[in-house]
This record gives C-alpha cells, structure tokens and sequence, in this order.
C-alpha cells in the first residue's frame, strides 16, 4: 500500500517554503484560492494515487473543525 | 408555437369485465404506458404473457423531453422488434465535446469500438418513441392497452393485487398475480404504498428550449461551461429529428420558472445563442428542477417498481429512460419464469438486488455531474473553475471535466444468479455484464451476435479443433440438444471460424466475437434472456452448466 510520506524530504526546505509564499504575491484572496485549487489539481494527478491524497486529506483536516 | 408532430389521440373503449360489472384476474398489470411499461409490455408479449397496460392519459408524452437513448436500451428495443424504427427516424450520434468560454476542453467518443449493430446514442423526441412502441403494441393480441384508466387505489392481498380503476365509465377493480408500476417520477403507485423516495433534491433551474431551425451544426453533444452567450452558467446543444434542436439552459436557483418559460424571455437567450440572424421558431419550452432519489427496494410483495417510479437521477447523462428500459428488461424474464412455475417468487428478489445496483451506480453519476454542474459550495466552485481553466492547457484535467457520464450498462458483479468464474477469461465480458455485440453470419446471412440473444436463454459453444471430435462433440451436441427441449426457453449456437454446416452456428469470420469473448477451442457462456452473461468456462461439463442454469433461475 502506498504511504503519504511525512518525513522531511526537501534539500533545502526553506527555499521551498519561500518559492510557496512568493507564489501568491500581489494576490487577492481570491486569487490566491484559486493558484492553490489548480495547485492542489496538479500535485494530486502528479502524485497519481487516491490513498495517498486520501491519508494527506485526512491528517490535513485534523484540527481544522 | 410550431407543431412538427402532431399527438394520436387513443380511444377510452370500456373493457368487458367494466361493461359487465365482472372482476377478472389477470397474470400481470402494468401501470403506465410510457417507455418503461410499453418496453415491459412487448417484452411480456414476446413470451406469451398476457398483459393489461393501464393508463391515465391517452396520448403519448407531451414534449420532447427524454431525448437521448443510449445502446443498451436500444438493444432492448431491437430484440422487442423496434428498435430499428427508432434508429432509423432518430439523429445517430456518438461524439460530445465540452467547452469552457468559447474554447473545447474536452471530447469524447461513446463508442470507439467498430462492428456493432447498435450505435451509441439515437436523439429522439420522446413522442416518437412512445408512439412506435403503441404502435407495436397494438399489433400484439396479448397486449390490452387501457387509456383514460387511472388507478386510484392498490391492496395487496394474500396471492393477487386489487386495484381500483377509473375510467370515464366509472370506476372499477381490476386483479392482477403481479403489478409493474412504471407511472413515472410523481408514482401514485409509490404514494398509495406509502414508500419513502430518499435522496437529494438540487438547488438549480435549467430552460429547455426546443427549437426548429435549418442548422449546420454536428450531430454531436456541445455542452458549454460559461458560454460567451450564457455567462456564468452551462448551456446545452443537441440535434432531434424534423430540425428540432434541443437547446438547454441553466437558470440558477432563483430563476422563476413562470417568468422563464415566457417567449418574450427564452427568445433572447435563443438569439444570443444562435445569432439575432437565425431564424428560428419555438416548438417546446419547459424549465425543470431535479433530484436524485430511489426507493429502498422495487419489490413491494406483489408489486414491482420500474422506471422512474423506483429512482429518478439529473437528466446529465441520460439515465433517467435508459436505466429504466433495462429494469423491464431485467424484471420480465424472471416474471414470465414465475408465472409458468418454472423458478421461485425470490427470483423476483433479485431484480431489486440487481437494479438497485444499478441505480446506485446512476446517481452517483448523475451526482457527480450535478456538483459539477451545480456547485454546491463555494469551494466546490473554486475546484470546478480550476478543473476547466487547467483543461484547456492540461491533458488531466480534462478527464476530470464532468458535463454527464452517459449512460452505460451495469455489470452485476455480485449477483447471486452469477456463477463465479473457475477458469481464466480476459476481457470484459465478466459473469454480470452486458454481453457485447459483434458481427457473425446467420444461416448464409450477415447477422449480428446480438440478434441471437433472442429472450431465451443462450449457451454459446466456440467450436473446437478436429483433434477434439469434430467442431462440436457429440456428446455436447447432445447435452445442448436436451437442455433446449428441456422446461427452461434455452437455445445454442455453435461460434465456428468458417461455415461447419452446423444447425443455428455462428460463423465468426471477422473473429471478433471470439476476440471480445476471449474464446478458445471449446470454451462455454451462458447468457441470460436480458443479455447478461450468467456463467463461462474454458471446457463443457454439462452438470457445471445445469447448476449454473439453476442459479441464475433462483433454484
């Protein structure tokens, strides 16, 4: 089965977390909804698998209510 | 309004047991005489049941409404005798194309395959249809077609059903062993029973506008997600028979529907559709609302719920008719074997079990389609723009666009009257599917396989080398023979490469069939009167085929 991956996986996480923030510059809310729903699109078909995106989804909502 | 059709009018002429004042019992009644009872009728007939078709009104459907029929029920229609009528007057399509803005997103092909007898999806206003299938029940002695018959009461007794009937002469009862309510969406039938219809009622308007015109449009399906001459809402094209064009709006949830049907209201969205320059008349304006609901169970007792009574889904994908036809189709078989004593009532269980399946699979569907159609929140909203503006650039995404999943069969995976398989097949043509159509040669003429699949029963023998005996052994030939002389309506073909002189073969010169079937040297299917595969093997064992025979009888 495959497993959502929760280690930390990036050579330089801080260069990542800049390249998501500076995404989203100058955007309304609005806007920025919407870069992350077809992020949200591309990663998911890029990942390619429902029980992984199922787990994130899941350990993604925890907290949220 | 323009008229390109113009509605029979069916006399009311009393019955014998009404101008008599006698009660008869009759085998089975069905309750509407619309696609679903009239379908369920000539199926009754073709096995020598005798049935009373009961209805309220006394002409066919007013409007086009259901427009679209897809394969499976025209396969339905064509071993009833009409389905090809209903080709032949109907616009063949089988290609649908999506846009977003005024660019297509999407395209899809219902039926890439070649060498069927059957296309994809006739449009057909659903007058015409109703009105060739009267016409062909006419022609049946078995069949009493009773307009202006409206059924206002139903009690189930111990073994038969009372119902009482009015009619412009008065009202009287009629018996039936068995009932078939097929009266629609609003079933009274469902009402005097009491039966919960559970599900979801959509927040949304849609204009059907049908109009006449001289256009050159495709015969495809174009639907449009935020057309530049409907903003911020879909829109739908369809080509009907005569010039009439099915045009299709969605309306929001605050639209009122009064206002909406006025010509001085759909004229300007037609234009803007069309062109201010096309001329064009309106033949039918209609504005509707949907839901997606069934009934628990279609068996009540005695009484069987097909059609819309039973479930209804979103008009997106057109279940709503095709998922109908193949309830008749399912249910008249396992009833004519009842009737005749040849299988147990619990027979009849299993229509429910398995079109409940079916209908299951149709409004998750049709579901689907409506939040993607009708998004029901605001971040529902958020994902379906995203989906549509990724689709214009983005191969994935177009999969994901979703302007109705149209109707396709379903399989019975896990039917009871299945027997599971024991040797290995590939291919689509599982125990519980639809049997697939392919070309064959019948007596020296080109014939289809599904032409075969008449209502009985039906073993296929994909004949076997000479190192085996010859193409059919002897010993198969004679277990076959028995079991078509036997209690159970049965026939068997012989599936031979080249003509063997074999009684009833089918010459596969094409291979197809043995392609689609995965057949080899010997290999067995049972197929089902409803063109369900019920059992295969790799090698004939005459006792594995009685008990797969048994099972999918409910013995």
């Amino acid at each position: 089965m495959a497993k959502l991956m929760t280690e930390q996986r990036f050579a330089s996480p801080d260069d990542v977390y800049q390249l998501l923030i500076d995404s989203h510059r100058d955007l309304t809310p609005d806007q920025s909804t919407r870069l992350n729903a077809k992020l949200i699109l591309l990663l998911a078909n890029h990942i390619g698998d429902a029980e992984v995106l199922a787990e994130a989804l899941r350990v993604a909502r925890q907290g949220v209510e | 309004m323009h008229a390109t059709f113009s509605y029979p009018k069916y006399s009311f002429t009393p019955s014998e047991e009404q101008r008599t004042g006698t009660v008869r019992r009759h085998p089975v009644v069905v309750i509407g005489a619309g696609p679903v009872g009239l379908t369920a009728a000539l199926d009754f007939a073709r096995k020598g049941v005798p049935v009373v078709v009961l209805d309220a009104e006394d002409t066919v459907s007013v409007g086009s409404r259901a427009v679209c029929y897809a394969k499976r029920a025209l396969e339905v229609w064509d071993r009833l005798g009409v389905g090809q009528r209903m080709i032949d007057k109907g616009v063949v399509w089988k290609i649908g194309k999506v846009f977003n803005g005024d660019r297509m997103v999407y395209q899809f092909d219902l039926l890439p395959e070649p060498d069927h007898k059957i296309p994809a999806f006739i449009n057909l206003q659903q007058y015409y249809l109703e009105d060739f299938l009267v016409t062909e029940a006419r022609k049946s002695e078995l069949i009493d077609l009773r307009w202006l018959s409206r059924v206002i009461s139903a009690k189930q007794e111990a073994d038969h059903v009372v119902l009482q009937v009015e009619t412009p002469d008065g009202v009287h009862a009629v018996e039936a062993d068995w009932v078939i309510a097929c009266d629609g969406a609003k079933s009274s039938v469902r009402k005097m029973l009491g039966l919960e219809f559970q599900g979801e009622v959509f927040k949304d308007r849609f204009l059907i506008a049908d109009v006449v015109m001289k256009a050159d449009f495709p015969a495809e399906r174009w639907f449009w997600f935020d057309p530049p001459f409907h903003r911020k809402q879909s829109a739908l094209l369809h080509m009907q028979p005569d010039n009439v064009w099915r045009l299709d709006f969605q309306l929001g949830w605050d639209a009122d529907p009064e206002e909406e049907k006025k010509p001085e209201r759909v004229i300007p969205r037609v234009q803007a559709m069309l062109g201010a320059d096309t001329p064009f008349e309106l033949e039918w304006v209609s504005v509707y609302t949907f839901q997606c609901r069934r009934l628990e169970r279609f068996r009540h007792g005695r009484i069987l719920f097909a059609g819309d009574s039973a479930h209804q889904v979103s008009p997106f994908g057109a279940r709503g008719a095709n998922s109908g036809v193949p309830d008749a189709d399912n249910l008249v078989w396992k009833l004519a074997l009842v009737l005749d004593g040849k299988a147990p009532d619990s027979l009849l269980d299993s229509y429910s079990d398995e079109r409940v399946t079916a209908a299951k699979e149709n409004i998750l569907n049709s579901t689907r389609s409506t939040d993607f159609i009708t998004p029901k929140s605001e971040m529902s909203r958020v994902f379906r723009d995203a989906v549509l503006e990724l689709a214009v650039d983005q191969p994935f995404a177009r999969s994901l666009v979703n302007s109705g999943r149209l109707s396709t069969p379903t399989t019975y995976t896990d039917s009871p009257l299945n027997t599971p398989d024991s040797d290995a097949f590939a291919g689509r043509m599982v125990p519980g599917a639809p049997a697939t159509d392919a070309p064959v040669e019948r007596d020296g003429h080109a014939g289809w396989l599904m032409e075969a699949l008449d209502g009985r029963f039906t073993v296929l023998y994909a004949a076997a080398g000479d190192e085996m005996g010859g193409p059919v052994p002897a010993e198969v030939a004679e277990a076959l023979d028995g079991l078509a002389a036997g209690p159970l309506p049965l026939a068997w073909h012989a599936v031979t490469e080249r003509r063997r002189g074999i009684a009833g073969e089918l010459v596969d010169s094409a291979g197809r069939l043995r392609e689609r079937y995965d057949l080899t040297p010997g290999s067995v299917y049972l197929i089902r009167p409803d063109q369900h595969i019920a059992a295969r093997w790799r090698r004939f064992d005459a006792d594995a085929l009685s008990a797969a025979l048994n099972r999918a009888t409910g013995r």
